[in-house]
């Protein structure tokens, strides 16, 4: 079952203050579409070693949103890119689809 | 302690900058995206410690370091583990936060640093008090009133007043707790709430967000917990 993304770990570092989370949050919505557009134009160029170092960014806001499993994911597949080896990437693109919903419903 | 943030990721300066927020003695006085940014700032600017990512585009967190003259302080911020742990070598680097940075992490880190920092700052007041008296005069309906420091339990703010407890009189005097802080010395008193000042000595137990002084449950303030947790002598 596809992880859903939530916002228990920014409500924890603002302890309540509001308006760092919706700050924080329109950061997010300004930074994540860049990385994933930058991810997949180096991708379909065969640039892996740039994309691997695009997904070690993105897997820092996985883990932001509370996708454990993600995370572990982008863990493996930002390594697997470093040796040429693509087979997560169609895993990785339903991680990142689950995140641009979230991030579009929250906005 | 004088801080700055490094690192190309907005998200990630945004929450360092956050935890630091509830950290009293820490003050963020600026962020980069750009470690070549950040190393010309250190030229010109007095600096205690650096909040510092690894990888970063241009000139990485290790470029840093190993440019860097005379570097400050430096806690690695990195997603990558093994990474941190071989830079941990550098006698300047304090800490490794592996991101995401959870709240408990990033007070560990805080209390390491207060021992770096702040103790030695501490210790010194201490010495300095020791020279000075250990009492002070409060203004009473025109009656000057010597309180000891020792007989001083808590200070508590009310609007334009002060209510100064000790331990069989409660005398509200016009003043902010910002003024009687300064007079206080910091190695027996401590704020624990923006409304609270606590006499260490004075403490009866602590709960998870209060401290007993004897009758009185005194609210912790998040910010304020670290370093109240960092002043006990705990087993």
């Amino acid at each position: 079952m596809t992880e859903i993304p939530n916002l228990d770990y920014i409500k924890e570092i603002s302890g309540g203050n509001e308006e760092f989370e919706k700050k924080f949050l329109s950061i997010i919505q300004a930074e994540f579409p860049k990385e994933k557009n930058d991810y997949i134009e180096n991708l379909e160029s065969n640039n892996l070693g740039e994309s691997a170092k695009i997904v070690h960014k993105i897997k820092h806001k996985l883990g932001i949103l509370g996708l454990t499993g993600g995370y572990k994911l982008a863990v493996k597949y930002e390594e697997d890119l470093k040796y040429g080896d693509t087979k997560l990437k169609e895993d990785f693109l339903d991680i990142l689809t689950s995140v641009e919903e979230f991030i579009v419903k929250i906005g | 302690m004088r801080c700055i943030i490094v690192d190309d990721e907005a998200s990630a300066r945004a929450i360092v900058r956050e935890l630091c927020r509830a950290i009293p003695e820490m003050e963020v006085v600026a962020e980069f995206p750009d470690a070549l940014e950040a190393l010309k700032f250190l030229k010109d600017n007095k600096i205690d410690l650096v909040f510092l990512d690894i990888h970063m585009p241009k000139l990485t967190g290790v470029d840093f370091i190993e440019t860097a003259v005379d570097p400050p302080k430096i806690v690695l911020t990195t997603s990558d583990k093994e990474f941190a742990i071989e830079a941990y070598g550098y006698e300047f680097i304090l800490d490794y936060l592996v991101k995401p940075i959870s709240t408990e992490r990033f007070q560990k880190c805080a209390m390491k640093l207060y021992n770096t920092f702040i103790k030695n700052n501490i210790e010194s007041d201490r010495e300095l008090q020791s020279n000075e008296d250990d009492e002070l005069y409060i203004n009473i309906d025109r009656r000057l009133i010597k309180l000891k420091f020792g007989e001083i339990q808590l200070i508590e703010a009310k609007g334009d007043y002060i209510e100064i407890q000790t331990t069989d009189t409660r005398y509200r005097v016009h003043s902010t707790l910002k003024k009687i802080k300064e007079k206080l010395p910091d190695s027996r008193f401590l704020q624990v709430h923006r409304s609270y000042i606590i006499n260490f000595s004075q403490i009866v137990d602590i709960q998870d967000n209060s401290v007993l002084i004897e009758r009185n449950v005194i609210p912790i303030s998040r910010s304020n917990r670290p370093e109240l947790m960092q002043r006990l002598n705990l087993l």
